[in-house]
Order: structure tokens, then C-alpha cells, then sequence
């Protein structure tokens, strides 16, 4: 059963271990520097469906089939699987793991959606109230866009703040194992609000609440980020990461060589013309279930810091001219 | 905890703004040719011995139809990525802003996905352009009543 240390942290005692990770990605992330990592990737933006919503359904059922069938499970040995995603009413969870059959947990964390849900799955698993869980979100370019921006043959100008969402699912498969990367700790982030109101510079809403979460996890647990092999934060981009360097430099702490994001792994920033990253739930989810599971694979890593962002804005509070509440939660993974 | 105050000059020292200087520029040579090939299309209208009256009327419709054809086949948000205010100043902007809504609510059908979403972000200038036009013309009746 997970045990609280310190403040916010949850302390799993069984391993609750990464036994399956499918990631599926677009195109644009292919072609980036993690390119090779991913499992599957598609040249086609809708994926063989009709629509760009039903497109990013698909990411979330393929990226679980993959995991399903490298932990060699069928859909039937899920005793739960939680899911969210950008889209209004979670619509890419619900209509792309309907199919399954699996008891499904929806919830919304925006980009952290990946850190919420393995949160829930891992302590569920230790606890033993359920023995496999499942864990997947997803986002897509094309469906954020329509919902968050402008259509997208729009002629319109991103400002160099504004980060590009990232086309991709992940999942990952949560059993009681030895020997494979396990999930050791969370830390379950609180909401954030500093009083950004520009959605097109999404870092600087988040960067407080990712310094705010891992600040609470290196206290209860008394560590420092050199006790980790990295960090990674989800998707503050370029200008979110130095807002957070400078806010860790305040209290003397130096994380920058400590510290990679998934949003900035994503795409090359100046040859993709992604402005200050990559973003979405699909960002950090796909890079954790394939470069940094593959990285647990060949022993680069032992013990790091998964820190997926969300901004909790939504189209109605940005017309609004609200500020954007942010969150983060942290995952440790150990091997 | 760092304040609001202190936060927001935190967030403007990191957050670059965009090159002004270079938009500027790039915005008024590229709004500048589009201007340019629509005095093109009216002189070779004329000189193919249109009335003046249709030609002006026929140079819009042409450029628009053009921003709508660059913006169907997935061109015109290509060049305004670079153009900025150049390409959507211009009746080609506005074009594009009505063509790209429409391919956008394809999917949510004819009526309740093209109908009421095709002046999603046209529908502003509409109604200000239309708004603003009916005060200048009372103005412009009063002015020209009392000055005789």
C-alpha cells in the first residue's frame, strides 16, 4: 500500500512496474530527433478516419494494442485503465478505448494527463485493489487546433512563445513486477496560477506549478535533482524551462543540467519551426513509452523524474480574459 | 513563493517578442503585391474593353476567389505565415478567413457545422465593417444636409 512521506509524496512498496509501452505518433514527430524511438507512426494527419477527432481516438486505441502486446496481454487481463486528453468531454479516450472493454476511469489533467494517470494506476496496483492497470492519453495537432485556435487553413503568425501540439499516444501497462523500470514514487501536484493570461505562452503559465511540484517532492523525500538521472518536465518549451531554472536559481538550486523536456526532445525547434516546443498530453506520454522506457531498456537510466505540465485553461476562461491555472505531477521511476 | 508582480517581469524577460522591424517590412512589401496584382488584373480587364464599372467590381471578386482557391488546395496559410498582416489586411485575408471556416465544419455537416461556423472569424468584421459604414453614411447625410 502507497505510504505518504513527507507532505505530498506517495511512497508505492510493491513495484508497481512498467510491464508494457506503446507510443504512436504524426508524421512532423517522426521526422524529429526521437523519430526512431516511437513504435508506429502514420504520414496520413487523420490516421484512415474521417475526422481529425476520430484520428486521435485511433492514437490512444493503437498506442494500448502495442503496449497490450508487448506485455503479451489481451484487453480482457486490464482490470482498469485510466485515460484523458485535451479534446471537450475527453472525447479521444472515450471513443478510442470504447472498443475494449476495459473499466474506464476518465480523467482530465491537460498536458499532465500522462502523470495523473499513472498516479492513479500505480497506487491502485500497489495497494492491490487491482492487479494490471492501464494508462493512456493522447493529443493531436489538428483536433487542439480547431478547439483551442483558429481553423487550420488560417493564415495567421504564432508568436515565438507559442508551442505546437504534438500529434501522438502513449500507454503504459502498471503490474507488481521485478526487474523492470517501477514507478517508486508521485507526488500529486497543486494547481498553480501566477497570472499568465496568454495561452500562446503556456511555459511561463506552467513553469510555476512544475517547480512547485518537484520542489514539494525533493522536500518530503529529502533528495536533490543530482540524485536523478534527469528530470523531465512535459512541455514547458524553451521559455518555460529558463522561467523554472530562474525560480530553482531563487532558492539555489540548479536543475539545468538535470533537466531535459519532453516538449523540447520533440522536434528540432528551429528546422521544424515549432517556435518555443512541442505541447500536448500526447508530448510526454509518447517520449516517457519510448525514449525513456528504452533508455530503462538499456540501462542509461536508473532512477529519474517524470513531471508531465497542464495548463487548466479552456476556451471560454481565455475569451474570458482569465488568468491560466497550471498543475504538475511527478512520477519517479526507478529500475 | 515569487509574486504575481515579480512573476510577470520574470515571464517578460524570458518570453521573446516577435521581430517587429522585420514583419513590418515583410507586411508591406507582400500586402503591396497583392495590391499590385489586383491593379494588374484591373488594367488587363480594361484593356480588354470591360466597362469600368464592371471591372471594378469583377478585381475583388477575382482576388477573392484566388485567396479562397490558395486556401482550399493548403497554400494560403503557408504564404501568411511569412506575410502577417500583408495577406490579411487585403480582401484575400477575409477570404481566407471564410474559406478556411468552411473546409473546418465540414465534418459537423452543412447546416449546423458550415452554416454557423462559415463567419466564425469573419462574422466580427462583418459586423463592425457594416456597423461602422451605417454611422459614417448618417454622418456624412447630416453633414451634407446642413452644409447644403
Amino acid at each position: 500500500m502507497a505510504k505518504r512521506i513527507g507532505k505530498h509524496t506517495f511512497l508505492t512498496e510493491n513495484k508497481p512496474s512498467f510491464i508494457g509501452y506503446g507510443s504512436v505518433v504524426g508524421k512532423k514527430e517522426h521526422l524529429g530527433p526521437m523519430g526512431k524511438e516511437f513504435d508506429l507512426y502514420s504520414d496520413d494527419m487523420r490516421f484512415g478516419e474521417k475526422t481529425y477527432e476520430k484520428a486521435e481516438s485511433k492514437l490512444q486505441e493503437t498506442a494500448l494494442k502495442v503496449a497490450l502486446k508487448k506485455a503479451k496481454l489481451t484487453s480482457n487481463d486490464i482490470d482498469m485503465v485510466f485515460a484523458g486528453d485535451l479534446l471537450n468531454q475527453c472525447i479521444g479516450s472515450t471513443f478510442g478505448l470504447k472498443n475494449y472493454n476495459i473499466p474506464y476511469v476518465g480523467v482530465y489533467g491537460a498536458c499532465s494527463t500522462m502523470g495523473l494517470s499513472l498516479a492513479l494506476a500505480s497506487m491502485l496496483v500497489d495497494s492491490g485493489a487491482i492487479e494490471i492497470a492501464a494508462a493512456v492519453t493522447s493529443s493531436h495537432f489538428c483536433s487542439a487546433e480547431r478547439q483551442y485556435r483558429f481553423p487550420l487553413e488560417y493564415g495567421s503568425q504564432r508568436t515565438p512563445t507559442s508551442q505546437w501540439t504534438v500529434t501522438a499516444g502513449g500507454a503504459s501497462i502498471i503490474k507488481k513486477a521485478d526487474n523492470l523500470p517501477y514507478i517508486n514514487a508521485v507526488t500529486i501536484g497543486k494547481i498553480k496560477d501566477l497570472g499568465v493570461k496568454d495561452a500562446n505562452n503556456m511555459g511561463a503559465a506552467m513553469a510555476p506549478a512544475a517547480y512547485s511540484t518537484i520542489k514539494s517532492f525533493l522536500l518530503d523525500t529529502n533528495t536533490a535533482p543530482d540524485d536523478y538521472d534527469l528530470i523531465f518536465t512535459g512541455d514547458l518549451g524553451k521559455t518555460g524551462s529558463e522561467i523554472m531554472y530562474e525560480l530553482f536559481l531563487r532558492d539555489g538550486i540548479d536543475i539545468r543540467f538535470h533537466h531535459s523536456d519532453c516538449g523540447l526532445m520533440m522536434f528540432n525547434k528551429e528546422k521544424q519551426d515549432v517556435h518555443s516546443g512541442g505541447s500536448g498530453c500526447g508530448c510526454s506520454a509518447a517520449i516517457l513509452n519510448s525514449y525513456i522506457m528504452n533508455r530503462f531498456r538499456d540501462n542509461t537510466f536508473k532512477n529519474i523524474l517524470f513531471v508531465p505540465t497542464g495548463a487548466l485553461l479552456s476556451p471560454t476562461s481565455t475569451l474570458q480574459s482569465e488568468s491560466i491555472p497550471s498543475i504538475a505531477h511527478l512520477i519517479n521511476i526507478k529500475i | 513563493m515569487i509574486s504575481k508582480e515579480e512573476y510577470k517581469q520574470l515571464v517578460k524577460k524570458h518570453s521573446g517578442s516577435s521581430p517587429k522591424p522585420k514583419d513590418f517590412i515583410i507586411s508591406f512589401i507582400s500586402g503591396g503585391i497583392i495590391c499590385i496584382i489586383g491593379q494588374a488584373i484591373y488594367n488587363a480587364l480594361l484593356s480588354l474593353d470591360i466597362k469600368e464599372d464592371y471591372v471594378r467590381s469583377a478585381v475583388p471578386s477575382i482576388l477573392i476567389f484566388l485567396a479562397a482557391l490558395l486556401t482550399g488546395i493548403g497554400v494560403y496559410d503557408k504564404i501568411a505565415k511569412h506575410c502577417g498582416a500583408g495577406t490579411l489586411i487585403p480582401i484575400t485575408g477575409f477570404s481566407n478567413a471564410v474559406t478556411s471556416s468552411a473546409i473546418e465544419f465540414k465534418n459537423e455537416g452543412f447546416i449546423l457545422g458550415v452554416g454557423d461556423n462559415i463567419f466564425k472569424i469573419a462574422g466580427p468584421v462583418i459586423l463592425y465593417g457594416t456597423s461602422a459604414s451605417i454611422i459614417y453614411g448618417f454622418i456624412y447625410y447630416i453633414v451634407k444636409t446642413i452644409g447644403g
